[in-house]
């Protein structure tokens, strides 16, 4: 236990874009995404509650998915494209789902908030309406430990009814 | 001044509607700042080596490897860092004979706990702080430990603490009226016996601190995940050698809390002592694992209960024997004999009988410390409380809902004392269970469940009335010698342009505290919600106060902003007054504006008084008060504790093959006297109903004989998930307490409360044709099997 293997101490360097910017690193081989976010950028919207892969406070979409950032190595994120909560918000993709958190008090001490974000918005992008049910079953990998959930599913669905419904309109 | 609450149009009416919170918005765009958000310049990261082992000597520390690691600053041992930091002894002088051992920011020659910090490691990032405290060589020689509650003080039982003479912290026995003689004339004896599984809060953001020693000003600043600031800067003030003035303790965001974060903790200690020595700035983020070992648990109760009815099912004794195990010590500076004595308080609660004992034997064991988390006690009491009841029912041949009108306290008896000695000044236990069984609509869902059994589905329905301990006076702490303060500040200053700002010493935890303050101080001073802003959680900046614990936030803090913006509004009309050449007491202040009291003209908006009072003071009558800046303290004093009520009920479907049970729906009636906010009083509900879903389905703190944590981490110790929880219907009845202008009580503890126990009794009505019943929580698949007789006790 005390040589580390040479290869894990080994810096790579990356290009990448984070909500929407060019970034160039040389990181850590053992860096994880959301340390790289909120260490090396001072990104700090995506927050760490486990880094273990369960709590879902470190939802982030890279190249259009959502992914744990506790899970991934940035250094296998040479040409990905990152959106954090920051970016999402500064480009309105969450603005209607923020809105409806506000507006439904959707969050209480907001640590679980940017990675339910992130999760209920790839749930939308699907589109349709889905059923409470629906709703439950997709943001059951993050936790809220001061909601009681009912908020936050009241939340995404009235997004859902209004984004399907200006659809219909349009 | 007073105001008139049952008038909706009145002027500035904010108190009594949802308005949005202030914060919500920042923290849904990711802006929010917790204390691992901070970074200072020169900042060094600690990391603790822990002990294995539930119960070890400490032989031997070597770092030498340790200190080889790149970024290793500097390593700490216990000893050394007791040089620094004084320990401390968690006992309360009311609490007679309650005793706990001297306990070190990092243990000095014995580990007592797996868990417990050994050793400290600081380094340059967190990850050479965890590499360094990997290759810290510990010598242990493994001792006795022990875990089981029940034995903790038998003779050949070893002791944690020899110098204490046995494992016992405390025992209470309260008595009153003739037990024995009502069990012996009883028409019906049911006795049971109940278990609630060790569980801790899971915070989603661990506990965090930032502590930042300044030598040349002597002054240290500690960012601080914390409920109580003010608690904390008194408490690292005195350990660490230091003029309470010189520690200020800053709270940002807190990612939750619900009771963890509002002890003393060791690593937390040693973090700021590190800090003093270094003179730098050293942040300590509990990873998960820790989070488990070492945030406070708590509800690990075992209790022996029986109750007493005559024929027409009125109650007429209940007694308790309750155990619990507390840890290696008691938890500085509430200790952790409360929630013991909180069962002992709180048992039958809402019943209306004469006869009652209860008895709580605390005792230690190596296994991590317990101490307050939301409802302390509540749960374990009403859960004992109303299966008694639920099990007298049955035993008596009455519908629960039934059974409950004919026991619980009558609306028209207060003021109250109960047998438990608790004084209740006004309660509304039957007008909520009538409110609560017409929104849900009991005799059409007695019918459901009856048809659906027929078919082979096994639903149950469950009842659970309580009280809750609100607004707490200091005959909590106070009295025992605890520096936790009962009372709270708020200080309103109006600004040349006419906003508010308001400073308080009840903190933000998520719940919407600042929205609260913010109401309160719009209506009383009378501008637009949005003119006030709030500030909490920095103790060079608020009134002193006790922070944000036993629902005190609203009916404590609140209360000492509405006097505080009341009297700014006084001031404010003393200057008009002077201005506009009329009495003051001729206008009044309503959305930003002086108006004429009688006919409502508008006579100057505040921008301009403001204007006048800041920047051409020379125009005022000399000797004109003009202070546009007031505070107010407030402290309860006719009731030791604002008790609230409140009945809830849990519809549910158990799969008699599986043992799995599906929530269906929930329901609360809430009284926590005035509402302020409705829309974040029922998430505040939600939210602890759900807390309360997980302690009685899935949350157990695992512990094997060796006194090793089986299930530290999150894909382990299971919580309530979106997808397994019920939609939830809240309902208000309003008693507001006397005690204050305002009226409100707390709803923090509520939802957690009530609802094990309506849960409990929905799964037992579901087994009951099967004649099998549980008292086990969490009840898990397998221990519903085993109450179905279709497994082995599990
Ligand atoms: S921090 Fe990544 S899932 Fe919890
Ligand atoms: S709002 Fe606190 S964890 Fe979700």
């Amino acid at each position: 236990m005390t040589d580390m293997p040479p290869d894990f101490a080994r810096k790579v360097d990356i290009r990448l874009t984070v909500n929407g910017e060019t970034v160039e690193a040389r990181v850590d081989a053992g860096r994880h995404l959301v340390d790289f976010l909120r260490l090396d950028l001072g990104l700090t919207g995506a927050h760490a509650g486990c880094e273990h892969g369960v709590c879902g406070a470190c939802t982030l979409k890279v190249d259009g998915d959502i992914v744990r950032g506790c899970l991934v190595l940035a250094a296998q994120l040479d040409g990905a494209e990152v959106w954090t909560v920051e970016g999402l918000t500064d480009s309105g993709a969450l603005a209607d789902l923020q809105d409806a958190f506000v507006a439904r008090n959707a969050l209480q001490c907001g640590f679980c908030t940017p990675g339910m974000l992130v999760a209920a918005a790839d749930l939308l992008a699907d589109g349709g309406v889905p059923s409470r049910a629906e709703i439950r079953e997709h943001i059951s990998g993050n936790y809220c430990r001061c909601t009681g959930y009912e908020a936050i599913v009241d939340a995404i669905e009235t997004v859902a009814r209004a984004r399907a419904g200006t659809e219909a309109a349009a | 001044m007073s105001i008139d609450f049952g008038n909706p149009d009145r002027p500035n009416s904010y108190i009594g509607r949802t308005v949005p919170r202030p914060n919500a918005r920042r923290l849904v765009e990711g802006r929010g700042r917790y204390v691992d958000d901070i970074v200072l310049p020169r900042m060094l990261h600690v990391a603790f080596v822990r002990s294995p082992h539930a119960h070890a000597r400490i032989l031997s520390i070597d770092t030498e490897a340790a200190r080889a690691v790149p970024g290793v600053r500097r390593i700490f041992t216990g000893a050394e860092l007791a040089a620094h930091c004084t320990p401390w002894v968690a006992v309360l002088a009311h609490l007679k004979g309650l005793k706990s051992a001297p306990q070190h920011a990092i243990a000095v020659d014995r580990a007592t706990w797996t868990g417990e910090a050994v050793a400290a490691v600081v380094a340059d990032s967190r990850a050479a702080a965890e590499d360094g405290a990997a290759l810290v060589e510990v010598g242990y020689e493994p001792l006795a430990v022990v875990t089981d509650m029940r034995t903790a003080l038998d003779p050949d039982t070893p002791l944690i603490h020899p110098e204490l003479g046995d494992n016992l912290t405390f025992r209470r026995l309260h008595e009153q009226g003739d037990v024995e003689a009502a069990f012996a004339g009883a028409h019906k004896v049911v006795s049971a016996s109940f278990k609630t599984g060790r569980h801790t809060g899971v915070c989603v953001e661990p506990r965090s601190i930032l502590a930042d020693y300044n030598r040349a000003e002597d002054q240290l600043t500690v960012y601080h995940s914390t409920q109580a600031p003010h608690m904390m800067q008194t408490v690292i003030a005195k350990h660490l050698d230091l003029p309470e003035g010189r520690v200020r303790v800053v709270c940002g965001d807190v990612g939750g809390s619900y009771g963890i974060k509002v002890h003393v903790y060791p690593d937390e200690m040693a973090t700021v002592a590190i800090s003093k020595v270094m003179g730098r700035p050293v942040k300590f983020i509990a990873d998960r694992l820790e989070s488990f070992a070492t945030d406070i648990h708590a509800r690990d109760h075992e209790i022996d209960g029986r109750i007493a009815v005559d024929a027409d099912g009125r109650i007429l004794a209940i007694d308790i024997d309750d155990y619990t195990g507390i840890g290696p010590y008691s938890v500085y500076p509430r200790t952790s004999a409360i929630e013991g004595n909180q069962v002992v308080n709180l048992c039958g609660g809402p019943y209306h009988f004469a006869h009652y004992r209860a008895r709580t034997t605390v005792v230690l064991q190596n296994k991590t410390p317990t101490c307050q988390y939301r409802a302390v006690g509540h749960p374990i009491a009403a859960a004992v409380t109303e299966g008694l009841v639920d099990f007298a029912a049955e035993a008596l041949g009455l519908d629960p809902a039934e059974m409950r009108r004919r026991n619980l306290i009558a609306d028209d008896a207060y003021p109250y004392t109960s047998p438990a000695n608790m004084r209740f000044e006004g309660l509304s236990h039957q007008a909520s269970l009538a409110k609560l069984l017409e929104m849900m609509d009991y005799d059409g869902l007695r019918a459901e469940q009856a048809r659906l059994r027929a078919q082979g589905i096994h639903r149950g329905i469950g009842l659970a009335s309580f009280i809750e301990l609100t607004n707490p006076s200091p005959f909590m702490y106070g009295i025992g010698g605890a520096r936790i303060s009962a009372q709270d500040g708020c200080t309103v200053r109006m600004d040349p342009d006419g906003s508010v700002v308001a400073l308080s010493g009840v903190t933000e935890q998520g719940q919407g505290t600042e929205a609260m303050l913010a109401q309160v101080v719009a209506e009383a001073v009378g501008v637009p919600v949005t003119r006030v802003r709030v500030i909490t959680g920095d103790t060079q900046v608020t009134p002193y106060g006790g922070g944000t614990w036993a629902s005190r936030g609203a009916g404590i803090g609140g209360e000492a902003a509405l006097q505080a913006g009341l009297a700014l509004k006084d001031s404010i009309l003393t200057v008009a007054g002077a201005m506009l050449q009329c009495p003051p007491d001729s206008l009044d202040v309503v959305e930003g504006t002086v108006i004429d009291r009688a006919g409502g003209e508008a006579r100057m908006p505040l921008e301009e008084l403001g204007r006048i009072v800041y920047f051409r003071g020379d125009t005022l009558p000399k000797g004109l008060p003009r202070e546009l800046v007031q505070t107010r303290h407030f402290i309860t004093s006719d009731y030791p504790f604002a008790f609230t009520n409140g009945v809830q009920a849990s519809y549910l479907e158990v799969d008699v093959e599986t043992g799995f049970v599906r929530l269906l729906k929930h329901w609360c009636v809430e009284d926590c006297g005035r509402v302020i906010n409705p829309q974040l009083v029922d998430e505040q509900i939600r939210g602890g109903i759900v807390q309360g879903l997980g302690g009685a389905l899935y949350e157990e703190c695992l512990y094997d004989a060796d006194g090793q944590l089986l299930n530290a981490n999150m894909a382990d110790y299971l919580v309530p998930m979106a997808a397994e929880m019920p939609d939830m219907a809240i309902g208000h009845i309003e008693t507001p307490t006397r005690e204050s202008l305002l009226g409100a009580k707390g709803a923090g503890e509520a939802g957690t409360a009530g609802a094990p126990a309506a849960v409990m009794n929905a799964i037992n009505d579901a087994l009951r044709p099967f004649g099998g019943r549980v008292t086990e929580m969490p009840f898990t698949p397998a221990r519903i099997l085993a109450a179905l007789g279709v497994v082995g006790k599990a």
